[in-house]
């Protein structure tokens, strides 16, 4: 009964090792990742029965199939696939962590005899003294040789690209870290975005995912907004918010944000998105009182009354980008403190003294007409991100050291017969074994001269 | 002399090259072989001239500040053209296997004729480019994406070769070389290694692409990853080829099935490339072309 269960356990264990498994889970994911990118995701309601009918939204609905990338099915493809990747890399790590713990200091018989990359030597030479030469090189070729005395034979171990046996658990470690730190975002992070009209501040942003207002914990202002477009044309060249951050009414930070230029604050971001027209354009107008000489600055918005002294008022009535080729003029109308209602008139933005001449009580000059922004920035506290950054650049060194590089060992062993040393190499690599190959037919002549003692002599 | 004229030239010299390729499979001469090499090499040579000089023209224009030419789709089909000749150009000097080209150079012909030809899709001039492509990881992601493909467009011309070889040289006979066009061909085993190392190099690749794609997407919009068919795309070439590359650790994933697998890959590269674009709708619309 036992020996039935451990066996069954033992399958189970065995499928989720398996590099089937983890084949079939990758194209698995691939296959169903297209339906996402078929299907809208997120969509309203009725755009999906529109496009495909009731039954079939009901039967999308029901197989989470309109937002798959969270589905249950999903995330269970995903979660089996982390688990695969556990197993298979408990099961094989042992194997590997002996290279470094236990490394073969002592070629077996079956290794000098039985390997692919081998050559003998014979030499008049004592056994130190090949020792004193052939080591430089081997140091040069692979590593500090380790030199191991056993049964009267000295044997030379020497390796080099050990880490790349760890490549393939280092990119899988990296997947399980780039999920963690997912994870990590969607639980202690959010998405959310804001609209601040210039001048204006705030200290909360709208959630993206429905959660409602989240407050900052400190302020924001937005000073000014600025767009500038190519030249002639009306593409948008650059758009950049003067962003101020406040804590307690005391200015903190400023910055100047545009488009692939964010601002980050307490780990929260922010980000120039959009931005479009706040409110009623207004004209700043300077009004002098002809008597009195004083002056007031005001700012109107087209229509609006706006006081002045002795109980005169004022309305800017019309606008224009370009009056006659004189630029930017507005029409203005005076009411007498009686409230009779004057004549209109035009005032040039380009000529300030020009309504003096008009000769009226008051005198007006158009300094500017101004449509205020908003700017719209969308926020994100990501507390996850910099694991993900971890776990792509271990994902990067990973894929990298197991794929290009190798484990390259190579085992000396000398054995004084008589007044002979007998040398036998061997070497192996656990990668490319083709390319090993080639260079250890190279390394063999670098080693025989070695053994002769007259590199040297060649080179020269 | 403008870029345009030069872009031109390539596509002729590319041209030129896929012949000289045909000529040395049917007259088997060394020389014409290495002529081939060469002219494919100087049609690089000239489209990288030319891929530097548009990259200069876009400094030029009064108003624009200049970019890496890399920001609609007829530049980015003009930069696959000249990823794959690069990539191939890598393999051959390393494996020195010259039939390839026959089947890796109609690829970056066609790429090459497609940008110059289609007026529907593809629009030559330079224009200004919205704020949110302004960033230098716009370069580091197109080139890391393309030379990825590019891996990927070499192994599947191999794995054709390596389709069309097997099946004649599994029922040939006798110990004697085949001959004919196929006894050209490197040997199934090599093509095979070839596939395998092409994908080898075409994979760290696309992962730094998807990599940078993800910090870019990040440091504009604070999201990493969202779902966009495109992104979605490029992950499901990423299964594929991971696929690929465990499978090559089983027992009777390799040959054949690895080929096909191949060809598989490739095929959804080019929908991730091109068929998200001009098929779904997303977030790389090519600056609206």
């Amino acid at each position: 009964m036992t020996e039935k269960s451990k066996s069954f356990a033992d399958q189970i264990w065995d499928f989720l090792c398996s590099l089937k498994l983890t084949i079939i889970l990758l194209l698995l994911l691939a296959l169903t990742s297209i339906i996402g990118t078929v299907l809208q995701q997120n969509a309203p309601a009725s755009e999906y029965i529109r496009e495909y009918g009731q039954s079939n939204y009901e039967l999308f609905k029901n197989l989470q199939f309109i937002d798959m990338y969270h589905s249950f099915w999903f995330i269970g493809i995903l979660a089996l696939f982390s688990v695969n990747l556990i197993c298979c890399s408990i099961k094989n790590f042992p194997r590997v962590w002996k290279f470094v713990t236990d490394p073969m200091l002592v070629a077996s018989s079956g290794i000098l005899k039985g390997s692919a990359n081998k050559a003998e030597y014979t030499s008049k030479e004592s056994t130190q003294l090949i020792i004193e030469r052939i080591s430089p090189l081997l140091k040069k070729e692979f590593g500090k040789p380790t030199v191991t005395d056993k049964d009267g034979k000295t044997y030379l171990f020497a390796q080099k690209g050990i880490y790349s046996r760890f490549g393939a658990y280092v990119t899988h470690l990296s997947i399980l870290i780039i999920m963690a730190g997912a994870i990590i975002g969607n639980v202690w992070g959010y998405k959310a975005y804001v609209n601040i009209v210039e001048g204006t501040e705030v200290d909360k942003v709208m959630s993206r995912s429905g959660q409602g207002q989240v407050p900052l914990g400190f302020t924001v202002r937005c000073d000014d907004f600025d767009v500038s477009y190519y030249p002639n044309s009306n593409r948008p060249k650059d758009y950049n918010s003067d962003l101020v951050v406040l804590e307690d009414g005391k200015e903190i930070l400023r910055k100047r944000i545009e488009v692939n230029d964010p601002l980050t604050y307490k780990g929260i971001t922010f980000y120039q998105s959009s931005y479009g027209p706040a409110g009623n354009a207004f004209f700043k107008v300077k009004a002098t009182d002809n008597k009195s000489g004083e002056t007031i600055d005001v700012k109107a918005n087209q229509n609006q009354t706006i006081q002045l002294p002795g109980g005169y008022t004022f309305a800017v009535t019309n606008f224009t980008e370009n009056d006659r080729n004189f630029g930017p003029a507005m029409q203005l109308r005076v009411n007498t403190p009686d409230g009779k209602s004057g004549a209109p008139f035009v005032v040039w933005q380009n000529f300030p003294e020009f309504d003096a001449k008009r000769a009226g009580t008051f005198s007006f000059a158009l300094l500017g007409f101004e449509q205020p922004q908003f700017t719209g920035l969308q926020v994100a506290k990501d507390p996850g991100v910099n694991v993900v950054w971890l776990g792509c650049f271990l994902m990067v060194f990973g894929s990298l050291s197991a794929f290009f590089f190798s484990h390259k060992r190579i085992w000396v062993c000398l054995e004084e017969d008589g007044k002979k040393t007998k040398i036998a190499v061997a070497a192996n690599a656990h990668r490319n074994q083709p390319g090993f190959s080639l260079a250890f037919d190279d390394l063999q002549q670098k080693l025989e001269s070695c053994i002769k003692n007259e590199s040297q002599k060649k080179e020269g | 002399m403008d870029s345009g004229l030069l872009f031109n030239l390539t596509t002729i010299v590319y041209f030129a090259a896929m012949v000289l390729f045909f000529a040395y499979i049917a007259s088997k001469s060394e020389k014409v072989a290495l002529t081939a090499t060469l002219t494919s090499l100087g049609g690089f040579l000239i489209q990288t001239t030319a891929i530097g000089l548009r990259w200069y023209e876009s400094y030029q224009i009064p108003g624009q500040d200049g970019r890496a030419p890399m920001t609609n789709l007829y530049e980015s089909v003009v930069f696959f053209a000249w990823s794959i000749l690069l990539i191939y150009l890598l393999i051959d000097w390393k494996y020195k296997q010259r039939t390839i080209g026959a089947f890796v150079l109609p690829i970056a012909l066609f790429t090459m004729l497609w940008a110059q030809l289609d007026s529907r899709y593809m629009h030559s001039g330079i224009d200004p480019l919205v704020p949110a492509l302004q960033s230098n990881w716009l370069t580091y992601h197109v080139v890391t994406c393309f030379l990825g493909y590019a891996g990927f467009a070499v192994a599947f011309g191999v794995s054709v070769m390596y389709l069309l070889k097997i099946g004649k040289e599994e029922k040939h006979q006798g110990k004697e070389p085949m001959g004919g066009i196929l006894g050209l061909f490197p040997t199934t085993r090599i093509l095979d290694d070839l596939n395998y190392r092409a994908i080898m190099i075409g994979f760290p690749l696309l992962t730094l692409g998807i990599i940078t794609g993800a910090a870019w997407a990040n440091y504009a919009w604070g999201t990493y990853w969202s779902w966009d068919p495109k992104e979605t795309w490029s992950l499901i070439v990423w299964f594929i080829y991971a696929a690929f590359i465990h499978a090559r650790f089983t027992r009777g994933w390799v040959g054949r099935r690895a080929a096909w697998l191949s060809i598989f890959g490739f095929a959804a590269t080019i929908f991730c490339y091109l068929g998200v674009n001009l098929v779904l709708s997303g977030l790389h619309s090519y600056g609206g072309s």
